[in-house]
């Protein structure tokens, strides 16, 4: 086996029969995410390199060292895209970082979220052995899907140190359209657009506008515009670049607490604080200063659930679990790594 | 049968006392009417679509309400009965077989379509909701359910949730997973949980990833909310003609390659067109080694710029014919013959197996050929359908039920061709689940440890282990005994050699 994965495996085995936590890290760049890191650092970042690219399958196979961008121009090159669009958050994200962030771009809700295209990994569980889930196929419901479940798992669960992940082709047109409109009718207008045969790519608004980009064949994308109006915007792939890397002006708030909120797309207008809405109304990001209980009361309310996502206590970041789902995430937690040495707390404070 | 050498679990005939016991607790709060134990009456569920595996039920329930669903749960658990959650009974791989000392737990009376909501585009629907009335009852709205496994006008939302359905239009709409968004189920000791969301994504782990293909033995699903997509404008389909499926298989690459991603791209091979022609007049080239067929749906603008890059794509492919449908009834024509290739080859032969492997696209042309040979090899016929996009390949080999020699060498072809599969990088099963019927093949798809992990995952779930025991997954023990199975039929080194 590779030298650098059995030194990490070494490395499990002995924290394991120490019972000293780790924080697994890549490139830190989503170190603010979620609960406070706790543990030493385990820099995971030298199991790098794409092991197997075969563009006509839809598939790559890479290291979760790897670098998030070299994976993307690799992709570029063959003119394929990460359809889930993943923030990076800085230039040394890593695709592992990525992968367990879990976190989606503008395209989530034309394309799916990162597990959709999730269809292999390796864990390094907790006690220092690599598991081997899914596989590099399109279609495999041989076993649990583990592999699909580590997204978002935030290395609670164990060290992701390979994924296989399906690529698309990237479109071959692409534009841009801005609608003045208020919150209330942006949602409405984007959800009644979902229910037609449209090649919208993604939206967002904020401030009175709402900005819609289509993808796809050019004369897709040409009868979509004519169809739907509104004004074309151009050079819009640095707008989208700015939504989803949070380099907008709206996330350069000083101070106070970025929410991440997730509610039924349709839901209208929530009116917690300043909002930006993607998705088409499914992630609001609201900077409000209302106690988090309140927040996510009415949050709930709604069929969402609520993320503190940037500032504010890193003790209870992510919306509390009904008891019985608790039990399960315990149990989980407790199976993959039973000395609690992966991130704990991370998440919950029992996992 | 093959996987009988090896006892599965819940075989056996069924224990008087113990279904006396399991009965009265039923009883007394489920109605008469909602329980099945008389032999007569439990017939009917002693197999699902893979029928070459049967097993009497202890009981059959029949609950009408969520609230019945979850006090048989927790009545099971107090008596350490399993549970065999069932939906229609179309499954092809015995994953709704039932426990000879459990409960047979039928989703059939959760037949409604609890709510349709136009905007957000999703229809929250019971379990027993057939796969092709979700479409049916949406489509004054433009929309549509999109996953079509073949049987869908039988098979159940909760049945296609628990095996992650697939069908012809996967590549570009997804599986089961990606168009559920919510699972409402009963937990083995009678919880109630919901893992998904109608929001994009849930608090916690992912736990829909984990429920969804779990072949009933996480959760007792008793609802869910699915995705509805709105309808193509405009389809278009292109049947093109091979005279090597090798050929074909580049071809279907090559689309890939330029940046096409179709609608539905499905592959037959001459044994199958053969089958079906006659059955269905489909107007498919008999010449040819195998058929492609490729479609483009969307605004009728997309689709006329798509086909023509596929067209130009295929021609310079090595396509000896290419033929676009110019008509609806065109289309579906040259539809029929796809979707009708199972019934076809049921027409040419008493008995056919349905194989399920998915391998990188690639090894198409070498896999085939190693099919071809085996043909030989084991005395019998075999036709191959393939959702040529994603991989996902359909052998049917004919045979005979009524010869035991034929059902033997039927499986060990089926079984060579599950482990090609997995020894070219791809898996066992691509869309149809792995039950009762690819247990043994698990043990080599997967090592120990990744086996044992999967258990961990059914533990944090279900930590007595009652919801549909001894499928999908093998014991440790299993799998040692199938390997010195698999050296006593023939794999030794020197097979010849005497030894004593």
């Amino acid at each position: 086996m590779d030298q650098v994965l059995q030194a990490m495996q070494e490395r499990v085995r002995a924290a394991a029969a120490a019972k000293t936590p780790l924080a697994i890290a890549g490139g830190g760049t989503k170190a603010f995410y979620g609960n406070a890191p706790s543990g030493a650092a385990f820099d995971v970042r030298a199991y790098r390199g794409i092991v197997d690219y075969e563009p006509t399958e839809l598939v790559v196979t890479v290291r979760a060292g790897t670098p998030l961008a070299e994976l993307e121009t690799q992709l570029a090159e063959k003119n394929q895209m990460l359809p889930f669009e993943p923030p990076h958050f800085g230039d040394a994200a890593t695709v592992g970082g990525a992968i367990a962030a879990g976190l989606a771009g503008p395209r989530r809700m034309a394309a799916g979220a990162v597990r959709d295209f999730v269809l292999g990994a390796r864990l390094l569980d907790g006690r220092g052995q690599v598991l081997s889930f899914g596989g590099r196929v399109m279609k495999n419901v041989a076993g649990y899907d583990v592999s699909r479940a580590l997204a978002g798992s935030l290395g609670t669960l164990g060290v992701i140190v390979e994924v296989s992940l399906k690529v698309l082709p990237r479109a071959v047109a692409e534009q841009s359209l801005l609608f003045e409109l208020n919150e209330a009718a942006a949602v409405q207008r984007v959800n009644e657009w979902g229910g037609q045969p449209l090649p919208i790519s993604a939206t967002a608004w904020f401030d009175g506008q709402l900005y819609v980009r289509l993808s796809g064949a050019a004369a897709g994308v040409q009868a979509a515009h004519a169809k739907m109006g509104g004004t074309p915007v151009p050079e819009s792939a640095l707008l989208w670049a700015e939504l989803r890397e949070q380099a907008h002006d709206f996330f350069q708030a000083d101070g106070g607490t970025l929410w991440r909120i997730a509610v039924p797309p349709a839901t209208g207008p929530l009116d917690l604080g300043a909002t930006l809405v993607e998705w088409n109304g499914g992630q609001r990001w609201v900077w409000s200063a209302q106690p988090a209980a309140a927040l996510r009361a009415r949050v709930e309310a709604a069929g969402g659930h609520a993320t503190q996502f940037r500032g504010g206590d890193r003790r209870a970041t992510f919306h509390p679990l009904p008891p019985a789902l608790a039990a399960i995430h315990r149990r989980l937690k407790a199976e993959f790594d039973p000395a609690g040495i992966f991130n704990p707390g991370r998440m919950y404070p029992e996992s | 049968m093959l996987a009988e050498r090896i006892p599965l679990e819940g075989t056996g005939a069924v224990d008087h006392a113990r279904q006396r016991a399991v009965v009265a607790a039923l009883r007394t709060f489920l109605p008469d009417h909602c329980i099945l134990w008389r032999e007569e009456d439990t017939r009917p569920y002693e197999c699902d679509g893979l029928t070459l595996y049967r097993q009497l039920p202890m009981v059959v329930a029949l609950p009408e309400t969520e609230e019945q669903v979850a006090r048989i749960a927790r009545t099971c658990f107090d008596l350490n009965v399993p549970i065999v959650p069932r939906g229609a009974g179309t499954g092809l791989s015995g994953g709704a077989l039932p426990h000879g000392q459990g409960v047979l737990l039928s989703l059939a009376k959760f037949n409604r379509i609890v709510r349709i909501d136009p905007l957000a585009r999703t229809a929250v629907v019971q379990p027993g909701v057939r796969n092709s009335a979700i479409s049916e009852a949406v489509v004054h709205l433009g929309l549509y359910y999109a996953p079509d496994p073949s049987s869908q006008i039988a098979c159940t939302i909760g049945g296609n949730i628990a095996e992650n359905s697939g069908g012809v239009h996967c590549l570009k709409y997804g599986l089961t997973l990606q168009n559920v968004l919510r699972v409402r189920g009963v937990t083995v000791d009678g919880d109630i949980v919901e893992v998904g969301s109608e929001a994009p994504d849930a608090a916690g782990y992912d736990l829909l990833s984990l429920v969804v293909g779990s072949e009933g033995m996480l959760l007792v699903i008793t609802e869910a909310t699915v995705k509805l997509v709105p309808k193509p404008l405009k389809q278009q389909v292109i049947m093109a003609s091979f005279d090597d499926v090798e050929v074909g298989g580049d071809a279907v690459a090559a689309v890939i390659a330029a940046g096409i991603i179709p609608a539905g791209m499905e592959m037959m091979d001459k044994p199958a067109t053969a089958a079906v022609e006659p059955f269905v007049k489909a107007g498919y080239d008999l010449n040819a080694a195998a058929i492609l067929l490729v479609e483009s749906d969307g605004t009728p603008e997309e689709v006329s710029e798509e086909i023509e890059r596929m067209k130009a794509v295929l021609d310079t492919s090595g396509a000896t014919q290419l033929r676009v449908s110019q008509s609806e009834p065109e289309r579906l024509r040259f539809w029929a013959g796809r979707k009708a290739a199972f019934p076809a080859v049921g027409r040419i032969s008493p008995d056919y197996y349905c194989m399920d492997g998915t391998i990188p696209r690639k090894r198409l042309g070498e896999v085939l050929k190693a099919i071809a040979a085996m043909e030989g090899k084991y005395r019998l016929r075999c036709a191959n359908v393939f959702h040529a996009g994603d991989g996902n390949l359909h052998p049917l080999i004919m045979f005979d039920a009524n010869d035991p020699d034929s059902v033997v060498r039927a499986e060990e072809f089926g079984f060579e061709i599950l482990e090609l599969s997995i020894a070219v990088g791809g898996t066992v099963t691509g869309e149809h689940g792995v039950g009762v019927e690819k247990i043994n093949q698990m043990c080599r798809q997967f090592d120990a440890a990744t086996l044992e992990s999967f258990f961990a995952v059914k533990r944090a779930f279900d930590p007595p282990g009652l919801l549909n025991p001894g499928k999908a997954i093998p014991t440790l023990n299993r799998c040692a005994e199938y390997g010195k199975m698999r050296v006593h039929a023939g794999e030794l080194k020197f097979p010849d050699l005497p030894r004593f």
